[in-house]
């Protein structure tokens, strides 16, 4: 089983240093440490071990340095920025590991971004060396990318041109969207394995500086600097311990203190609890910050983002999670007022910020999800994203029956990756007029009403309703279901993320099926063997 | 459409009011559907159910158990207050599904969610037929050749009306909020109507004359005999039970249509005989329907009915049998309950001849179930032709090839003859008045329609029946008109 809690002391490929404003976060990957056996990470290449490390990185700086306005995403290596994900790990993992892998470097780099355009929390690539593949989509993943001329080090995507796939950890979108990199000149490049350095990578706009070696760590530390003077961070404030999670494993399931999952593995669901806050929950600032970790909403997020990392990567049958939740609505829409009221207090904005990007992980999650409202749910304000990220929602009908509740919360904070909320998203338009349904307490019907569930079944259709909606999905094709829930999710424009997750990640992960990449003469296969691959012609 | 339901318990005796075994009076979940559902069901019935007769009194069998004691009881009832019930077969301990994929696994006692819709589309359709027809009949009481064949008019149209109620069952009881939706649309489509037709097309069709009756009991209802034995085989089981008990019932549909059309045969051929003539013109003067009128029409119900089975090859038909939803007439008289084998067909070659082309035997069901009904309906024309030869008359009524005439499968809108010959479309146009009734015959039959509302006095185009309903003389009151 693969777990994803890590701490800086235990870290085997990145070390973690601080200075002032600046934060250094330099890969330094260990050739012999990698999660699976059968490969060595050389020339800091990567796999998902690596990722969890960074991953966690990110949010100690998050959390437990709020001094911190600027990041150096660095090399440890001399001479050697990343050379991307390692071919061997991906040439010998299935399928399934290969997207589930991709999904969760492509969030991780999606984080960057998003700490960035909420958090203040700027990052710089420090390129000291040859930057391919991964290693330079990491670097687009930065604000800026600082590039060493030593008139041999390059960024480069060779994953066309050798190994017969995409630079899918969103190169090819951040090349064109991000850096508005001309097409033509995008399409010579990523054909170009040795890919571009020097002045033409700047002129190209590849990187945002090139600098000869001697001068190239004066000029990081001065660029850095200069994004970190730009932050909104404090200078002063204390930061808040990521304390390790409570967590217990036995054959039911995971039971952490506010997140519940238990696996009915013959009906292939997991049903996830989440537990609202309690009504004593600290609600003013200095108390939130004395919780620190243990805080309901930072402790409820971490809970459910581990659980989430937890079902993808090591539960793939079961395909239905049915989510529930329980307790004490007022209690819930009582602490939203509280991080309304605090949002701009960096410890909420944090926090704020990783329930979005635990909720967006839903969104992208491989599984059906229904959400059911019944007797003790709380879904209300921030707990009622879960039933909006559902692809559907029941809710019982009945006397002193469940209700529901929106809060100042389900409008702005929790944005999806496609820019808008869940209720814009929903109903395909602005959802201005239902804040005048704020913490009002909805019933099923009156829920139904508004379009803020799918069913209400009564007490006497409850069971069997639940029983066949759930068995139904069941016998679907997960592929078809993947595909469907994905595309029905992402209502209105594009952004970066969702053109990543959506067009990069599905044709990647079709050309991960195909052939000529992971047939027995595919590129992927025969990389490092020294035979050539064949490849079928046909353009399909 | 959204169901939103409250729970109402209002305190009425069910078992009394609604003859069951269903255990209705200790299911909340079927007593709120039904409440809803049964006054639109009586409202229906007084709205397209019979057009004339409604408040009198009519001999009629009930059904109130499923025991030999029970499921004919007999007695004078005003239509509107017949006890529509609900039975459902006994059940079979350890029941497992007989056929397919599923062979052998214990029998689905509630609905798989994985064949949800199919079942539902399944009831839906046969459900569907069943309303549908007492819509169709609506007008006949106004022509009843007597008050015996006017009751048995009403006792088939009670009993559709309570094979609606078997498929209602199943969809309130199995299939919640959607099943609860699809039971009202069974009385929101109408025979005939624009807008909102019944599913199948042959049930859009106005049934005005009694020989047209028969003809749709002989040979549409027995289709539904045929589905009905199908699904009775269904791995789901209360489907199973409920069709096993329609069974019993539908026997009598069948016997009103085979003995209707032997009984206008036996006058026929004994006007032929008092006239000594086998003219077609002559008979009709003498008040009797001619040999090859009954023949077109046979030509075409018989026809008709046979596109009810669907195409010759289907997929539908091989996921229900794989499934396990829909198995074979009689499966247990079958070796092979898994049809893996393959099944031999005869399909247009395209060039206007015959060519024979193997498909999967699953794929083949209708085709298997067209087959066995082909057979049963050979059963009466030997009979019919019995009637005829025993009056000395050289003429045979035929069943038209299984080509003939069909809109649905391989062989539809390809002219044949009657036999299943190939033949040139001018040929068929030309021929198609001498093979099914031209509007003309209908004309004559309509006319020969007279009411007859005495006890014991019969029409004279159709002869007596040998004896009456439940053992009480052919000229007992059945209908106090």
């Amino acid at each position: 089983m693969i777990t994803f809690d890590r701490e800086p002391g235990s870290y085997k490929h990145w070390r973690l240093t601080f200075d002032g404003p600046v934060a250094t976060l330099a890969l330094d990957v260990n050739e012999d440490a990698g999660i699976d056996e059968g490969y060595k990470l050389k020339l800091n290449s990567y796999d998902l071990g690596v990722d969890i490390e960074l991953r966690d990185a990110l949010d100690r700086i998050r959390f437990e340095h709020p001094e911190v306005g600027a990041v150096v995403i660095a090399s440890g290596k001399e001479r050697m920025f990343c050379a991307g994900a390692n071919i061997y790990m991906l040439g010998k993992a299935t399928h399934a590991t290969k997207v589930n892998f991709c999904k969760f470097t492509n969030e991780t780099r999606n984080g960057l971004e998003d700490s960035s355009e909420h958090s203040g929390l700027k990052f710089l690539a420090a390129v000291n060396g040859t930057a391919a593949g991964g290693g330079y989509e990491l670097a687009l993943a930065c604000d800026e990318i600082v590039l060493v001329d030593d008139r041999s080090s390059t960024v480069s995507f060779p994953e066309v041109p050798l190994l017969a796939v995409l630079p899918g950890t969103g190169g090819l979108t951040r090349l064109v969207d991000k850096r508005r990199v001309r097409r033509d000149l995008a399409d010579v490049f990523c054909t170009t394995a040795e890919g571009l350095g020097g002045k033409k990578a700047k002129e190209w706009g590849l990187v945002d500086e090139v600098v000869p070696p001697r001068s190239f760590p004066q000029k990081v530390q001065e660029r850095a600097q200069a994004l970190a003077a730009k932050t909104d961070r404090p200078r002063d404030a204390k930061g808040i311990a990521l304390t390790p999670l409570k967590r217990t494993i036995d054959e039911k399931g995971i039971h952490y203190e506010h997140v519940d999952l238990d696996v009915d593995a013959e009906a292939r669901t997991i049903t996830i609890t989440v537990t609202a806050p309690a009504g004593d929950e600290a609600i003013a600032i200095d108390a939130m910050v004395e919780r620190g970790a243990q805080w309901w909403p930072l402790a409820m997020a971490r809970e459910l983002d581990d659980a989430i990392l937890h079902l993808r990567t090591n539960v793939r049958e079961a395909g239905i999670w049915i989510v529930k939740t329980r307790g004490d609505i007022e209690a819930m829409l009582r602490m939203d007022r509280a991080l309304e009221k605090h949002a701009g207090h960096w410890f909420v904005r944090e926090t704020i910020g990783f329930i979005r990007r635990t909720f967006a992980r839903l969104d992208v999650s491989s599984r059906s999800i229904y959400a059911v409202i019944a007797a003790g749910s709380c879904f209300a304000g921030t707990l009622f994203e879960l039933a909006l990220a559902a692809d559907r929602s029941y809710m019982l009908v009945a006397e002193e029956g469940p209700a529901i509740a929106l809060s100042a919360m389900n409008f702005g904070p929790y944005k999806m990756v496609n820019g808008r909320t869940r209720l814009e998203t929903r109903f395909g338009r602005g959802a201005d007029d239902l804040r005048q349904s704020v913490e009002k307490k909805l019933d099923a019907n009156e829920a139904l009403d508004a379009g803020l569930i799918t069913f209400a079944p009564d007490e006497l259709d409850w069971d069997d309703e639940l029983r066949l909606a759930i068995e139904e999905r069941a016998s679907l094709s997960p592929d078809a279901l993947t595909g469907m829930e994905a595309s029905l999710r992402f209502g209105g424009d594009e952004t970066i993320a969702t053109k990543i997750f959506g067009r990069l990640s599905a044709w990647q992960n079709w050309i991960f099926i195909r052939p000529n990449a992971v047939g027995e003469q595919g590129a992927l296969k025969l990389f490092g063997s020294g035979t050539k691959p064949k490849f079928g012609w046909e353009r399909v | 459409m959204t169901w939103k339901g409250k729970p109402t318990m209002a305190n009425i005796n069910y078992d009394e009011k609604i003859p069951n075994n269903v255990d209705l009076s200790t299911n909340k979940t079927l007593q709120r559907a039904l409440e809803h559902w049964q006054p639109r069901f009586l409202d229906w019935w007084k709205e397209l159910g019979p057009a004339v007769f409604q408040n009198n009194d009519v001999y009629l069998r009930t059904a109130t158990s499923v025991d030999q004691a029970g499921w004919a009881t007999f007695g004078m009832v005003k239509m509107p207050e017949y006890r529509w019930g609900i039975f459902l077969a006994d059940q079979k301990q350890d029941r497992t599904i007989g056929f397919g994929d599923n062979i052998g696994q214990p029998a689905w006692q509630v609905v798989p969610g994985e064949h949800r819709s199919t079942l539902r589309r399944l009831i839906v359709t046969q459900g569907d037929t069943e309303p549908a027809s007492v819509e169709q009949q609506r007008a006949l009481g106004n022509s009843a050749p007597s008050l015996y064949d006017l009751r048995n008019l009403f006792q088939i149209n009670v009993e559709e009306g309570r094979h609606l109620w078997a498929m209602v069952y199943l969809l309130h009881a199995y299939f919640g909020r959607d099943g609860r939706e699809e039971a009202e649309g069974l009385l929101e489509r109408h025979s005939g109507d624009v807008d909102k037709p019944r599913i199948l097309s042959t049930f859009n069709e106005p049934i005005n004359d009694w020989l047209s009756f028969y003809m749709f009991a002989y040979f549409t209802d027995r289709d539904g005999k045929f589905q009905l034995k199908a699904l009775a085989e269904s791995g789901f089981d209360p489907l199973a039970r409920t069709c096993q008990f329609m069974l019993t019932e539908e026997a009598h549909h069948m016997f009103v249509g085979d003995t209707g059309i032997g009984r206008v045969v036996r006058r026929t051929v004994e006007v032929m005989n008092e006239l000594k003539t086998d003219d077609p013109v002559k008979v009709r003067a003498g008040g009797a329907i001619d040999l090859p009128t009954i023949q077109r029409y046979m030509n075409f119900w018989f026809s008709s009915a046979l596109d009810l089975f669907g195409s010759e090859v289907s997929s539908n038909a091989a996921s229900y049998f794989a499934a396990g939803l829909k198995g074979r007439p009689d499966e247990s008289l079958y070796e092979d309950h898994v049809a893996n084998g393959d099944f031999s067909l005869d399909m247009p070659d395209g060039k206007g001849g015959v060519k024979t082309e193997s498909v999967s035997m699953r794929n083949a069901m209708n085709e298997v179930l067209r087959q066995a009904y082909i057979r049963d309906c050979e059963n009466g024309v030997k009979r019919w032709n019995k009637i005829i030869e025993k009056g000395g008359i050289n003429f045979e009524l035929r069943l038209p090839s299984s080509r003939f005439r069909r809109t649905v499968g391989a062989w539809a809108g390809i002219p044949t003859d009657p036999s299943g010959q190939p033949i040139a479309p001018e040929m068929f146009a030309a021929g198609i008045r001498q093979w099914i009734p031209t509007p003309e015959d209908q004309a004559f039959v309509a006319s020969v329609m007279q009411p007859v509302m005495e006890p014991g006095k019969i029409a004279g185009w159709i002869a007596p029946p040998d004896r009456g309903i439940n053992n009480l003389p052919v000229d007992y009151e059945y209908v106090r008109v």
